[in-house]
């Protein structure tokens, strides 16, 4: 294994600019280590076979003098749910198996225009829904710290990719937790930006008024440096929204070194006691908490009544927007095609196709999405679900006009083993209780390794929330804490991870 | 298909009343789509462009794209709404119109539910006799157009009996404006009348405001029209609630939305006469035979689940601007016409002659460029009118007004006779060039010069000597005989008038 693969983007960046080592270098470390670990970790869909060549043209220009940003040369994993012209774009679906877009998901152009190198689209319960990307079409991810269980979702490929070294940052979408999530299950950093932070033009869509783009990392720094790069206006987006972003790099710097704790209220949620959590969890979120108290921080509890709402409104709303967004995929224009036996109409060939390319969860929630919209139901269902949505908002309101972040867990539970939850929706839906009214809200959200649970070893995530707009604050205090643990701890948490067996590579390239 | 029974207008009218509606879609001109950046084939520049060449990612419904609104669709929209004298919404959303059909790229079509950018206003309307009719206006709103689906392998090229279909996208996405009436009472037996006048009206509004190309013939406006009968009762007696409703979709021609109307009103009667009822549905309008055929049945029940566009912001359109469009407003058609009847001095007939021949702005036009109003309409609604109907064109493409006006120029000015003007104007027409341009290549300018006049007039006197001696008996009308000859000697290049006088001057000499 090579070393390269272990520092972190900002530090490859940095010997990348020093010219210590080349793209190309790097990025077959990353491709070797893909080739070694991910027939276990199945964190990439597709690995994209023109990643060198990338990373060479980034080393020409570094050679001729251009001037590059910081993660100029670095790999970038990329969720499968962002269209991308070089790689296939499946979303984890059947229906688009092979599916070649002809433009570039505005985040992944701003990388590519960085000189981000795409080494891979990662795995994702399909049209990111789910928990734990078992539902994905290809075949589940694997946590790296317990092959058996679940590496969270639907970003689970991201979260994983970036756990198991296979990439030292990723992209991920957040329509409900699917970036903060999977990070608290992996030991690693995810964000769900302010909406409207990061533009969606070719984020395929779960839930419009619901989905963001953030980055996934191993360190709060690289999520910022990412964020950096993919952030602001899109006119290509309509609810992209217009500021001017401070530098989300440069907060998480200056959260380093800790100054940022003296007087900072964090809130802790009435609604939200320890007896939802597995015990594990609470106990990792309180010694957290403790930690940044101990620093001159102060934890103040605040109500948030309607959050307990938030899971329920979430699932008419999502399926409701997901329903409309899904009925593209009828294969009259792209993806699968299934034509009935003796032919049939046109109605008949988009029935059957969508029978046989969309998963069970995905037609459970069209289903679901659609009697929620139904003439005599929208008002009861969707109508009520926006006014839940409404009074969650002025629950995050009336906390912020008290505290300046809130923390919760990232997720009630550590993560379960692959086929625990399958059968049981309802139970796998609580796993975003505490990331889903960030969404709701359109608030932005950290989740950042806490330690692990005392139970089962086990990483456990803290979540922070700030104020829509206030996404650098979350850098700050994210990197703050970060600082205080990895102290504490001798060590990144992911240096506690299980070693994963290497197969052999031959030829050390792909 | 089996004969329908159609129940004489008159007897139709005496026994209900008919109410009508009407939505009107306008496509707009704008340079782009509603939501992309593809070009607009509603755009003059682009209405000929070959099949899915006119589009973009978001009018195929391809994953990750996102509709932006077309900031100049909306400005055409609040300028017409200004236009039917609705208010314009301070805050409007987008809705999302769930449906499968192939022609439809996001199986959704973004339109305006409950929240048009338009709403509560009026027009007026003037019939072929200047009466003046006023129609409510519910809405108008912004959505974007569907495909086209060509059915292929059947005999009628409808989807029933076909093989397959060809799907053109580049209409997907057409911006279109959907003006709504409200039910139109009273309307009677000028019911048809009314909805071709409504439907021109309509037309020479979004001409007016220069927001669409308006040409029926390519679809640029589509009418649908609403009709239902209700049971008159006697005086006294409560009013009968609204009879159902069919709506024949998609008439392009005012001829035939008046025809429909007629056609309709006629069909529903005879089947209420005879106890049956009306189903509400759709109706395909024929244009051959003048007919209606059953569409699909539409009820009010129709579930498209409607829920507000979440890809798109509410449209806020900045009361400033609202105001600045309102002061760019043209002048009302009607306002317009009754202003250019009173100065053109002209009479009923006379000026609808150049209404009902679309024909307004050219003469306007060759007005404004030097003649008088009658000689300006007399080239248009005669001479241009007889060329365009023989080549089957329009009068206006024929020719510029400014040419009109230079043509009429030289007949006053006596260098051309009325048959001589006809001859410059078929050069013009032609492209030989400005009508002086033609006078000079084809030497058609009366010959003033009365020493040419004078030898030819001799000549034909001299071969006619009993006509001349006649005239010279006081029989001044046998100068006819010699004002042909000289006519013809000059190859009509003369001035009548001018060879009179002096065949009567050689004659006493």
């Amino acid at each position: 294994m090579s070393e390269i693969i272990r520092w972190t983007a900002a530090e490859l960046g940095a010997r990348l600019a020093a010219g210590e080592v080349s793209s190309v270098e790097a990025t077959q470390a990353h491709l070797d280590r893909i080739a070694a670990v991910d027939g276990d970790v199945h964190a990439f869909l597709h690995v994209n076979e023109h990643a060198l060549d990338a990373a060479a043209e980034v080393d020409r220009r570094r050679a001729a003098g251009e001037s590059l940003g910081e993660l100029a040369g670095v790999p970038l994993a990329i969720k499968d749910v962002l269209v991308t012209t070089d790689q296939p774009s499946t979303s984890g679906s059947k229906i688009l198996e092979g599916y070649r877009s002809p433009f570039d998901a505005t985040v992944v152009a701003r990388a590519r225009a960085a000189g981000l190198v795409g080494i891979g689209k990662t795995n994702m319960d399909e049209f990111a829904m789910g928990s734990s990307t078992e539902h994905s079409a290809y075949g589940p991810t694997h946590n790296p710290w317990d092959l058996d269980r679940i590496p969270g979702g639907s970003g689970g490929g991201s979260a994983a990719a970036v756990a198991a070294f296979e990439a030292p940052i990723a992209l991920g979408s957040d329509t409900g937790g699917s970036i903060r999530q999977p990070a608290h299950v992996t030991g690693t950093v995810g964000i769900k930006p302010t909406y409207g932070g990061v533009s969606r033009y070719g984020a395929i869509a779960l839930a419009s008024s619901l989905d963001q783009v953030g980055p996934v990392s191993r360190t709060v720094l690289d999520a910022g440096l990412l964020h950096d790069v993919i952030g602001g206006h899109d006119p290509k987006d309509s609810t992209s929204l217009p500021d001017a972003w401070p530098s989300f790099a440069a907060a998480a710097r200056e959260g380093a070194t800790g100054q940022v704790l003296k007087g900072l209220k964090v809130g802790v949620v009435k609604e939200l006691p320890d007896s939802g959590f597995q015990a594990g969890v609470a106990g990792s979120f309180h010694a957290a908490l403790k930690l940044m108290e101990a620093q001159g921080a102060e934890v103040v509890e605040i109500s948030a009544p309607h959050f307990e709402y938030g899971v329920a409104a979430y699932y008419l709303i999502l399926p409701a927007e997901a329903s409309s967004n899904l009925a593209k995929f009828d294969s009259v224009r792209f993806g699968l095609r299934v034509t009935p036996d003796g032919g049939g109409t046109v109605e008949d060939v988009m029935s059957l196709t969508r029978e046989v390319g969309f998963g069970p969860e995905v037609k459970r929630r069209i289903i679901l999405g659609t009697y929620a919209l139904s003439a005599g139901y929208y008002d009861a269902y969707y109508g009520s679900a926006q006014k839940v949505r409404t009074l969650i908002q002025r629950d995050f309101d009336a906390a912020f006009a008290q505290v300046d972040v809130i923390a919760t867990p990232s997720a009630p539970t550590t993560a379960f083993t692959l086929g625990e939850k399958i059968g049981d929706p309802l139970q796998m839906y609580l796993n975003d209780l505490t990331t889903i009214p960030a969404n709701l809200a359109g608030v932005p959200g950290i989740s950042i390794p806490s330690g692990l649970a005392e139970e089962d070893g086990l990483p456990v995530g803290i979540q922070f929330l700030a104020p829509a707009r206030e996404d650098a604050r979350l850098y700050r205090v994210g990197a703050a804490l970060e600082t205080l643990l990895v102290d504490a701890w001798g060590g990144p948490l992911l240096d506690r991870a299980p070693v994963l067996a290497e197969k052999p590579v031959l030829g050390g390239t792909r | 298909m089996s004969a329908v029974k159609l129940m004489d207008y008159d007897k139709a009218l005496e026994l209900f009343e008919p109410v009508l509606g009407f939505e009107v879609h306008v496509e707009l001109n704008t340079e782009t789509k509603m939501f992309s950046d593809a070009p607009n084939p509603a755009n003059e520049r682009n209405h000929d462009a070959e099949p899915n060449t006119l589009i973009a990612p978001v009018d195929l419904g391809l994953p990750g794209s996102l509709p932006v609104v077309n900031a100049t669709a909306v400005r055409s929209s609040i300028s017409l709404g200004l236009a039917l004298g609705c208010s314009i919404a301070e805050s409007c959303r987008f809705a999302r119109k769930n449906y499968f059909y192939p022609d439809l790229g996001k199986n959704y079509q973004i339109s305006q539910y409950d929240e048009p950018i338009a709403f509560e206003g009026s027009v007026e309307v003037e019939l072929d006799d200047g009466t003046l009719v006023t129609i409510p206006i519910e809405r108008a709103h912004m959505e974007e157009d569907a495909g086209k689906l060509t059915h292929m392998g059947g005999a009628t090229g409808r989807i029933q009996g076909a093989e397959y279909s060809l799907v053109d996208y580049n209409r997907a996405g057409v911006p279109l404006v959907e003006i709504v009436t409200k039910p139109i009472f009273g309307a009677e037996h000028r019911a048809p009348e009314i909805a071709k006048a409504y439907f021109a009206t309509i037309r020479d509004i979004v001409r007016g405001l220069g927001i669409s190309e308006a040409r029926l013939e390519r679809g640029n406006l589509r009418c649908d029209a609403n009709v239902s009968l209700r049971p008159r009762v006697a005086p006294g007696e409560p009013v009968e609630p609204l009879g159902t409703r069919t709506e024949t979709k998609n008439v392009n021609s005012m001829r035939s939305v008046e025809r429909a109307v007629r056609y309709e009103i006629q069909r529903q009667a005879a089947i209420l006469a005879d106890g049956g009822t009306i189903t509400q549905e759709t109706r395909h309008w024929h244009e051959d035979t003048g007919t209606t055929s059953p569409g699909r049945p539409k009820s009010d029940a129709d579930d498209y689940r409607y829920f507000p566009e979440p890809d798109l912001l509410p449209v806020q359109p900045p009361r400033e601007l609202v105001e600045e469009l309102r002061a760019a407003l043209p002048e009302q058609p009607v306002a317009r016409r009754r202003r250019l009847k009173a100065d053109w001095g002209f009479g009923d007939i006379e000026f609808q002659g150049v209404v009902n021949a679309g024909l307004l702005d050219e003469v306007e036009a060759t007005i404004a460029a030097g003649t008088t109003a009658d000689a300006a309409r007399k080239w248009w609604t005669g001479e241009i009118s007889r060329i365009a109907n023989e080549r089957e064109v329009d009068a206006a493409s024929l020719i510029e007004p400014a040419s009109v006006a230079a043509l009429q120029q030289l007949v006053d000015a006596g260098t051309l006779t009325d048959k001589l003007a006809r001859q410059v104007l078929e050069g013009v027409i032609a492209g030989e060039g400005t009508p002086q341009q033609v006078v000079d290549a084809r030497g058609l300018a009366v010959v003033s010069d009365d020493g040419a006049l004078i030898a030819a007039i001799d000549e034909a006197l001299a071969a006619q000597p009993d006509v001349l001696a006649k005239i010279k008996d006081g029989k001044v009308q046998a100068a006819g005989a010699v004002i042909g000859a000289v006519m013809k000697a000059m190859k009509g290049q003369a001035d009548a008038a001018r060879v009179r006088e002096l065949i009567l001057e050689r004659a006493a000499q």
